[in-house]
């Protein structure tokens, strides 16, 4: 809390100088600092905002790409009819979308949480407890998707090996294969990084929350619970709503793993997601350039809902003078 | 606020725990087997796949992987590393990774500057703009980039022959720059704003340019938060999957993250090389977080703290 009324106090502090200062520059300084962030500016417009536009309006369009830009046929709804009547892949996907995101909320997310408030206790070997937990966040999720199927593996993988179902035959388990399984299988292996990933964000947030709250609860008989809950919690509003951020970021933008465990061509049945029928899409042999950014356009406007609210969040305070 | 209001009134009739002074035994044991389990959990994977890759394929296919080793030999990391060819691939990864992160943080320092030195209109909307966009999932933009880096020629020597900005390095750095440095812009502008404008403007009277206050008074104070952005970029910039995979053609000359993917159904045949790949490519960013743990949590913390 304290950060935040800083920065805003400066904020303020700067407004009051500023206006003479700006004054001072010379002819030179400005040209400097125009380029100092209008070439930074540019180069994060033309890579990231100008596609994001272009997204949309290719959305309306039927192209295969092979052509010049004039062989561009606008087609109106119809890819969007597409996706949502004909497409056997994108229900599918946009339900594994909400699976993978109430599965991150519900148990990795919390178990986070849980975890950086245990570790917060000031007790001995927290930095081992640390250091281990937070190794997967640590390695790509390529890397992530190699070591689990060692794990999941039918014939060889770890489970399987323990659990004795590794006979082919009746009980023989297809962890990555079976199209009922996989997703869960997948989920298991991302809340191995998610987890610790929030723990690690919470704990920042813990480090710097008064704990004399905390004790003041205790001595007036708060039980632990209790002290989380009504104390410890909502005096962390900040945190708690970058880590729903997170979350939900982390949860639409899921593809390295699941594109790893999929296989060569990056797709299996029980593993489409949004992000995945995009890429595939431009790495597949027939590229449906249209068809591509309407499915691009749907998750822009799912993605623009938390990154919003995080961003008016955020800068909310600032923009108060 | 109101909650916390509450606690101390609703509990007032109970007695001062003695006990939160001087923590009792027991529950700190408790908790002190909770974390070894799950940091024990945690690792398992991990060792898992060390144990793997340190077996011979005759081994583990005579008795099983879930078996007791008979030899363990680094063999299984000799084959990975020569047949595969993994050094090209880690060249490459340092191709990308060490302009970028260097190109990424001074854009970043530079938006960071104006933004926070300086009181213009435009820098609430800058910063939201730089925020929202690194938020973006890359998949959103990745249709409309991919056709225009066909669109771009390049010269041989910049697009490592290919003429195009598809298939280049410098493609792939810059997109990294442009989509890293909305993060980074966001930290270090906090960061700087914590430094005091007495220092930059006793330096304006001495009649140093706004440059020279930029480059010898508020980059060198920036360190620490230089320091922890570095380590944080040079790993999420080494792990890339996707922008490695999608912007370049051939694996060849793919980064070795991206590469080990294609690698895995030419050359690494079995779980034991599979395993020894895959610990290979994990072994730089290992090494990064293990010496410089505590700039890696603060960079990954400074942006979450100051939200």
């Amino acid at each position: 809390m304290t950060v935040i009324t800083d920065a805003a106090e400066n904020v303020a502090g700067a407004g009051v100088s500023s206006s003479r200062r700006v004054r001072r520059l010379t002819g030179r300084d400005k040209i400097v600092l125009g380029l100092m962030v209008g070439i930074p500016t540019l180069l994060h417009i033309v890579l990231v905002w100008v596609p994001t536009l272009v997204s949309l309006v290719l959305s309306f369009a039927r192209w295969d790409g092979i052509g010049g830009l004039a062989t561009i046929q606008w087609i109106g709804v119809q890819n969007y009819i597409t996706m949502f009547t004909v497409s056997p892949t994108f229900w599918p996907a946009v339900q594994h979308n909400v699976i993978w995101l109430v599965f991150f909320v519900l148990l990795p997310t919390p178990f986070g949480v849980f975890l950086a408030y245990q570790l917060d206790k000031s007790i001995r070997f927290t930095r081992f407890y640390q250091t281990a937990i937070f190794l997967p966040v640590v390695i790509s999720a390529a890397v992530t998707g190699f070591i689990w199927e060692t794990i999941y593996d039918p014939d060889n993988g770890l489970v399987n090996s323990i659990l004795g179902t590794n006979k082919p035959g009746a009980s023989y388990i297809e962890w990555l294969g079976d199209s009922h399984l996989n997703l869960w299988a997948v989920l298991i292996a991302a809340s191995w990084k998610q987890a610790a990933y929030i723990m690690i964000l919470y704990l920042a947030g813990l480090k710097g929350f008064d704990p004399s709250l905390r004790e003041a609860a205790a001595l007036d008989g708060a039980t632990e619970w209790q002290a989380f809950t009504r104390v410890t919690f909502p005096a962390l509003k900040p945190i708690n709503i970058i880590i729903l951020v997170v979350t939900i970021i982390e949860s639409l933008r899921a593809f390295d793993l699941v594109y790893v465990v999929a296989g060569s061509n990056g797709t299996k049945p029980g593993l489409e997601l949004l992000s995945i029928l995009i890429a595939n899409n431009i790495l597949g042999e027939s590229s449906l350039i249209g068809y591509g950014s309407a499915l691009a356009a749907v998750l822009l406007v799912i993605s623009l809902v938390p990154i919003l609210s995080y961003v008016f969040q955020t800068f909310r305070k600032e923009q108060q003078p | 606020m109101t909650a916390v209001a509450e606690v101390p009134a609703a509990a007032t009739s109970r007695p001062v725990p003695v006990q939160r002074r001087k923590p009792v035994r027991p529950a700190r044991l408790v908790l002190h087997g909770f974390l070894t389990v799950t940091a024990l959990v945690w690792l398992v994977p991990f060792l898992w796949a060390v144990y793997t890759s340190l077996r011979t394929f005759a081994d583990t296919s005579q008795h099983g992987y879930f078996s007791i080793a008979s030899a363990l030999t680094f063999e299984n990391y000799e084959n990975a590393w020569e047949q595969a060819g993994l050094p090209h691939y880690f060249l490459n990864s340092v191709i990308i990774t060490v302009p970028a992160v260097l190109v990424t943080l001074l854009c970043s320092a530079s938006v960071a500057f104006f933004v926070s030195r300086f009181n213009f209109k435009i820098n609430l909307a800058l910063l939201m703009l730089f925020t929202a966009g690194n938020l973006l999932p890359p998949q959103v933009i990745i249709t409309p980039l991919f056709r225009m880096y066909l669109l771009i020629p390049l010269p041989d020597w910049l697009s490592n022959g290919s003429g195009l900005m598809y298939n280049s390095y410098l493609g792939v750095i810059l997109i990294h720059v442009a989509f890293q440095s909305g993060f980074c812009t966001f930290v270090l502008s906090n960061y700087m704003k914590t430094i005091p404008h007495e220092l930059t403007e006793a330096a304006l009277v001495d009649g140093a340019s706004v440059f020279r206050q930029f480059w010898q008074i508020i980059l060198p104070l920036c360190r620490p938060a230089f320091a922890a952005l570095a380590t944080l970029l040079t790993i999420w910039i080494y792990n890339d999957f996707f922008w490695g995979l999608v912007l370049f053609e051939t694996g060849s000359d793919r980064p070795i993250t991206s590469a080990i993917s294609s690698l895995q159904g030419q050359y690494f045949s079995n779980q034991n090389l599979i395993a020894a790949g895959a610990l290979l490519t994990a072994i730089p960013t290992l090494t990064i977080y293990l010496a410089l743990q505590k700039q890696f949590v603060s960079g990954l913390t400074l942006g979450a703290n100051k939200g």
